[in-house]
């Protein structure tokens, strides 16, 4: 813990407290407090490891857990015997993180065991993610750490090997930037509608180099779910990294959670977090500010996520852009969307309903969900409905509060945990062609699945668009 | 890893503005356990339009990729590097780049190179049918009409890139800091050790 007197911004306090060795060429050698390892960016970097005869340098501050691939169908049968994963390279990837687990003595949350979940939405909740430590795994949306004010980002394979076998990683400290919302957030606008406003602001490269901080009264109201699906979203602005400084909330969050500190360590660890606030009188290198009240229900209309406009707008006229790129870009986005400029919004048929993804899987998002859900039934037109929580520990809880059961008798599926229909990498998929109400993280082409056509909102915007049939301003049904 | 000096030849000029690594390596070709064998599904959506630059024969095995902005946004899948280097790509040029692509597309030798989007659309003009030459060391491309545009680069990846450094065995030489780091974090921060059960 470094104390020095020129003010600093809490990324930098964070930054300064992991520096191993600041080099003459400008990059550091960062201190790695906590590595999230999954089954996809994994197998190659323990591969090196065996290559090269090296060990992992500290196994308890790896957990690994298997979201990516792992089927939300039933796992077990009748007997309670473990049901064989169908696809077989998604097989030999969940195999193959059970092996090199045990190989290099990493801990492992199984498949079966209520624990098991999403690796952003298991890290806050067994209190292995902590204020001011530095969080890395091999997924891009590891950003979402930075709501319990740590400094979590996303990985590369080879970055996933340096950090096994090192502990640290050798980078160049990212620019600041501060992302201000205050004000009141109005009726039906959540904290999935304040990333997209983020997003749409910055544009979707707009964050690239920096590292967010989100301050203002909408964050210091917010709870560490709306955080964390926030924060989740700052790589989709570009931002490697997002942060909420930590604050009564966050340690109301942790306190108790499985892996947290305890007794006398809790009060030296809650004395430190307190300090972890940019100091007054900083400036950052970028801000931004947002009025919440401008913010309206959201809902993209594109292939890139700052694609956005309102539930109650239109599909934009290409024609009118400027710049011939990005006229280009959204003409082609269209063509793929299958949508013709100037359509409303809400007259946007959907095909599927994505509930889940480690954007919007937390216990929040499924009661959200399941107030516009309750005693209404999925529209005919809606092929499926899907609700997969973030993990197993937030299913027990719904189930305890009955929203599976209202999920279900509105004709949703009620799934197990898992990455799911974000990603296309396990059975939950978008045929092509088809359109799908989503409350997951990207739009891109193809993302759900080849030729999948994505819409993404709030989750309670996505069970209205369920029991509608169409992209809907929850607001008319609420 | 190959080291870069200079890097001359063909570009495939795409120009299109974020081109995240869903497009660069689609989901479903990150089943495999291994680095190999990838640019097969490299770019695999674009491919299949037709009269895309990919599959024109005029750039076939080009080691030179000309994209727009924010290329390799999105996923932080490293799988994206390997697509691309195993089609040959050993250069990216583009106005502007997502950080965890670039770490990755560096990682694995390929170098990207950020221009001003005036000089990359001059690029992408000669790429059409002319060669395009990156020189390392000196940071400069040049095209066979006397453009000579600079360009800048952390030194630190210019170095590893030029001598072909393995980053790992840098970082292990770095024993004593990192065990000194530790000793700290164990006194002053002693909740941060231990969360798994190792």
């Amino acid at each position: 813990m470094t104390t020095e007197s020129t003010p600093r911004t809490l990324y930098e306090k964070i930054w300064d407290a992991h520096v191993v060795r600041q080099r003459d060429d400008g990059t550091a050698l960062l201190y790695i407090d906590r590595h999230l390892v999954h089954e996809v960016t994994s197998p190659q970097a323990f591969d090196g490891l065996r290559a090269a005869a090296r060990t992992v340098r500290r196994p308890d501050l790896t957990l690994a857990v298997a979201d990516h691939n792992i089927q939300t169908t039933a796992r077990v049968d009748a007997a309670g015997q473990r049901l064989p994963v169908e696809d077989p390279q998604s097989a030999q990837q969940l195999t193959a993180l059970v092996k090199n687990t045990a190989e290099f003595g990493i801990e492992l949350i199984d498949d079966l065991a209520p624990e098991q979940g999403i690796v952003h939405v298991i890290g806050p909740e067994q209190g292995f993610t902590l204020p001011g430590a530095t969080v890395v795994c091999g997924d891009s949306h590891t950003a979402s750490h930075g709501a319990l004010g740590a400094l979590g980002f996303g990985i590369g394979t080879s970055e996933v090997e340096h950090v096994l076998a090192t502990q640290t990683l050798l980078l160049k400290r990212s620019r600041s930037l501060e992302v201000r919302v205050d004000g009141a957030l109005g009726p039906g606008t959540t904290p999935k509608d304040v990333a997209l406003a983020i997003v749409a602001t910055l544009g979707a490269g707009g964050g690239a180099g920096y590292v967010a901080e989100y301050t203002g009264s909408v964050f210091r109201e917010m709870s560490i779910e709306g955080r964390l699906t926030v924060c989740n979203m700052s790589i989709e602005a570009g931002a490697r990294a997002g942060l909420v400084a930590p604050d009564e909330t966050t340690f109301a969050f942790l306190q108790g959670k499985p892996r947290a500190p305890k007794g006398a360590d809790w009060d030296r660890a809650v004395a430190y977090w307190r300090t972890l606030r940019t100091d007054p009188g900083t400036r950052y290198d970028k801000s931004i500010a947002i009025d919440a009240a401008t913010i309206a229900p959201l809902v993209t209309w594109g292939t890139s996520p700052d694609d956005v406009v309102p539930v109650t707008g239109i599909v934009p006229d290409p024609a009118e852009l400027p710049d011939p790129a990005r006229r280009a870009a959204a003409e082609k986005a269209l063509a793929y969307m299958g949508l013709a400029p100037g359509t409303r919004m809400r007259d946007v048929a959907v095909d599927r309903i994505f509930i889940g993804s480690c954007t919007n899987s937390r216990i929040e998002d499924l009661r959200a969900a399941a107030a516009i859900a309750r005693g209404r039934r999925v529209a005919a037109n809606v092929k499926q409905a899907l609700v997969v929580p973030g993990s197993g520990l937030v299913k027990r809880q719904a189930e305890a509060e009955g929203l599976d059961r209202i999920f279900i008798e509105a004709g949703f599926e009620w799934r197990e945990p898992g990455c799911s229909m974000c990603l296309a990498m396990n059975p939950d998929k978008v045929p092509a062609g088809e359109r799908c109400a989503s409350t997951s993280n990207r739009n891109f082409v193809g993302r759900q699945g080849p030729g999948s056509r994505t819409h993404l909102l709030s989750p309670a915007m996505a069970a209205a668009a369920a029991v509608t049939g169409r992209l809907t301003d929850v607001r008319e049904i609420a | 890893m190959q080291p870069i000096g200079i890097i001359e030849g063909r570009a495939y000029p795409l120009g299109r503005p974020n081109i995240d690594t869903d497009i660069i390596i689609p989901a479903h070709w990150l089943k495999t356990v291994t680095r190999e064998g990838l640019g097969k599904g490299a770019f695999e959506t674009i491919r299949a339009e037709p009269g895309n630059v990919l599959e024109d024969e005029r750039y076939k095995g080009a080691p030179i990729l000309i994209a727009g902005a924010n290329y390799g946004c999105g996923s932080s899948r490293e799988h994206a590097a390997w697509a691309m280097a195993d089609l040959g790509i050993r250069a990216v040029i583009a106005p502007s780049f997502s950080d965890i692509h670039a770490g990755n597309a560096f990682k694995n030798g390929i170098l990207t190179v950020v221009l001003p989007q005036e000089q990359v659309d001059r690029l992408l003009e000669v790429a059409q049918d002319h060669p395009i030459t990156i020189d390392l060391e000196h940071q400069t491309v040049t095209t066979p009409f006397q453009d000579r545009f600079g360009f800048e680069i952390d030194p630190f990846r210019k170095h590893c890139l030029l001598n072909g450094l393995d980053e790992i065995g840098i970082t292990l030489a770095e024993e004593d800091a990192i065990a000194a780091h530790e000793a700290r974090m164990a006194a002053e921060t002693p909740w941060v050790p231990g969360a798994a059960a190792a």
